[in-house]
């Protein structure tokens, strides 16, 4: 490969990996706590949206990835509400977030802009520039930092390990895990804002296509740690990056090329993995103590 | 890998107000909606009469909305066999797709070789048997990566959703479709693998509905289903596993094992709707025939709390909104038909949310809450117990 080439997909690698990164990040914070995400397409879904249609109405996409934010922080208070305080199945509840955000966006969509689902398309200058490329690989740093040095990083540890021993210890476990889901809420809407406002120039009908789980596949094959997620979430946007590249070069069919992303995904989720060390009380609704219920298995 | 949280709340004996938890999720998953409506400017009573209306007139709205009802009824199913095994299967998409592949391949091939008459005769049921094959064998893909590497059934079916969209397009193009035919869509299948249309026999019925005999199929799917799992030690078996491995493994019931049989058992019930949809109603392969059948059958199953006769209660009633959703995009000013996407992600949500508060709740007594009788020892105490 001429060193042109490998110069484009190592940039075309990174601009793939960013929105992984972003909402791998919100899901490790928040299934660090003990909260199973499962909504992180959802999130990217709702922050795409909202990004494009804010930055359509008030031409600044900073305004719209502020929007995003706003919008992620709403998806997950959500999802933080059915599964730490009404005690759902994470798994669940997160589910029924995607579907939703499978039909709200188009619904609004169609009612605002009378349109089959899609946003009117951006202009060039409207686009975000480079910097949230930056600030997503500046964040796993950053986030490794705070999970490991600060006060609030080794409570958040706390809630996903031994929810019980941290309500004994005077910690709101509850309080906790909110902050962690919001925050993932308003990580995974600024990877979805990247994707629309910065990637693309319009959201269209279900955008994501797959990537809040790929980014679940990467917190999970990065066993719940910042770097090896973002090294997973490399691996993924190289697979994407190749796709891409192989699509214009016609050396295999279009559509099987299209299967590489998930198909490397999967294999690295059966051969990676074997027993990955979970935050150990990931997915356990809270009991009435404000701990773990005595349930485990 | 992350344990699936607490698989046995999903089918855990009914305690309090859980029972009810259906009846109340959906109406306040439609009231959610009704403000929606409200906000997008039009009348949300005036689009719901639209809704039901045309989803439970005679003939066409009951015909069709059966119809509609039958690849859920598929996919509930699927999906509820996968749930009392303690496992989510969210590939019902990707089941169903590969099916409906396998269907009209078989159905094709028959068409292409007509000259050979002996195919003619059993071509439907080889083609269904084409499909219920792909179906279980694509569920069986995820049950093998659960089973033999721990990798959670709920990421890996997503992704092989992806890879079944991905291979059929391909396949269509590749094999199946007719030369200069701008649509990306199969050849016409033979005539000897159409299923019937249940117009021509039932009075008052008219042929143009598609309700086919994928239907009644369906619903004797479901009364196997409830034999083979209630009724069967193997069905017995499976459900411990789902209800707790712990405890099941000591009574030496294999997980493993379980797991994979469970798994292409779901992805066989899911192939029957592409069945309908193949043989029954376009008699060829249309890519993006299906829009969420798999999804709405997570809906349907959590419904239907996972047994067969709610199922089918649970797919009629979306069946219904499907046909009513069609109608409300095309005459309602704001509103599409991606409402019934959002309802279905709402009620999903109340179901989800609803479930421990009003287990909880029960008028009357202290100890509502008490966990049932542990099945065997080591057995998990269920989670919505009081502290222990």
């Amino acid at each position: 490969m001429s060193r042109t080439a490998a110069a484009f997909l190592a940039l075309s690698t990174v601009r793939m990996a960013t929105p992984l990164i972003l909402a791998a990040l919100g899901g490790l914070y928040s299934e660090r706590s003990g909260v199973v995400n499962v909504a992180l397409e959802g999130m990217m879904l709702a922050g795409a949206f909202t990004a494009a249609v804010v930055t359509h109405l008030t031409g600044s996409p900073w305004l719209g990835l502020a929007a995003a934010l706003a919008a992620g922080l709403a998806v997950a208070l959500v999802h933080a509400v059915a599964a730490v305080t009404c005690g759902a199945d994470q798994v669940v509840s997160g589910l029924a977030i995607n579907v939703l955000f499978l039909g709200l966006p188009p619904l609004l969509s169609g009612a605002l802009f009378a349109s089959t689902g899609e946003t009117p398309p951006l202009a060039r200058a409207e686009l975000l520039p480079r910097a949230p490329v930056v600030a997503a690989f500046a964040l796993v740093p950053a986030t490794a930092w705070v999970l490991r040095r600060t006060r609030f990083g080794l409570r958040l540890r706390a809630a996903g390990e031994n929810p019980a021993a941290a309500a004994a210890a005077g910690l709101s476990v509850a309080r906790l895990r909110y902050a962690a889901v919001l925050l993932s809420g308003a990580l995974a809407a600024a990877g979805g804002a990247y994707l629309s406002i910065g990637q693309a120039s319009l959201f269209t009908r279900n955008m994501t296509a797959g990537r809040g789980f790929i980014a679940l596949a990467a917190l999970i094959s990065g066993r719940w740690r910042p770097l090896p997620t973002m090294v997973a979430c490399l691996l993924f946007g190289l697979a994407e990056a190749i796709a891409i590249q192989m699509q214009g070069a016609a050396a295999l069919p279009a559509q099987l090329v299209q299967i590489l992303p998930y198909a490397a995904t999967l294999v690295v989720l059966a051969g990676l993995i074997g027993r990955s060390p979970a935050p150990r009380a990931l997915g356990q609704p809270l009991g009435d103590d404000g701990g773990a219920p005595g349930a485990t298995w | 890998m992350t344990a699936p949280p607490h698989p046995a709340e999903r089918t855990a004996r009914p305690r309090g107000l859980t029972r009810w938890t259906p009846l109340l999720a959906v109406p306040a998953a439609f009231v959610a909606a009704g403000a929606l409506i409200a906000a997008v400017g039009d009348d949300p009573l005036a689009t719901y009469g639209l809704l039901l209306g045309s989803a439970l007139s005679w003939p066409d709205g009951i015909g069709y909305t059966l119809f509609y009802a039958t690849p859920l009824v598929c996919t509930g199913l699927a999906v509820a066999v996968a749930f009392r095994a303690g496992l989510f299967n969210v590939g019902a998409e990707g089941q169903l797709i590969v099916a409906a592949l396998a269907a009209a391949a078989v159905g094709v091939a028959g068409s292409r070789w007509a000259a050979a008459g002996w195919l003619l005769a059993p071509l439907a049921a080889l083609a269904a048997l084409a499909a219920i094959t792909a179906g279980a064998a694509w569920g069986a893909m995820a049950g093998v990566l659960r089973a033999r590497f721990g990798a959670h059934e709920v990421v890996t079916t997503i992704l092989l959703n992806f890879i079944a969209a991905a291979l059929a397009a391909w396949c269509t193009q590749a094999g199946l479709r007719e030369p200069g035919d701008p649509v990306l869509e199969s050849a016409p299948i033979a005539a000897g693998a159409h299923l019937a249309r249940l117009g021509g026999w039932l009075p008052g019925l008219p042929a143009r509905i598609p309700l086919n005999l994928a239907f009644p199929a369906a619903l004797a799917a479901g009364a196997l289903v409830y034999l083979l799992l209630w009724r069967t030690r193997w069905g017995f078996e499976l459900r411990a596993v789902g209800a707790s491995p712990a405890a099941a493994a000591y009574g030496g019931i294999s997980a493993g094992r379980q797991v994979i049989v469970a798994m292409a058992l779901s992805g066989g019930l899911a192939a029957l709707a592409g069945i309908n949809e193949v043989l029954g109603f376009r008699y060829r392969y249309f890519h993006g025939f299906s829009p969420g059948y798999g999804f709405t059958g997570i809906a349907v199953a959590l419904l239907g709390r996972n047994r067969p006769a709610g199922v089918v209660a649970a797919a009629i009633f979306f069946g219904a909104m499907v046909r009513g959703g069609l109608f409300v995009g095309i005459f309602s000013d704001h509103v599409s038909r991606d409402l019934v996407m959002v309802l279905e992600g709402l009620v999903i949500l109340f179901v989800a949310a609803l479930r421990r508060p009003l287990a909880r709740w029960s008028p009357g007594s202290a100890r509502s809450a008490e966990a049932p009788p542990a099945p065997a020892p080591g057995a998990a105490a269920d989670p919505g117990g009081g502290a222990a």
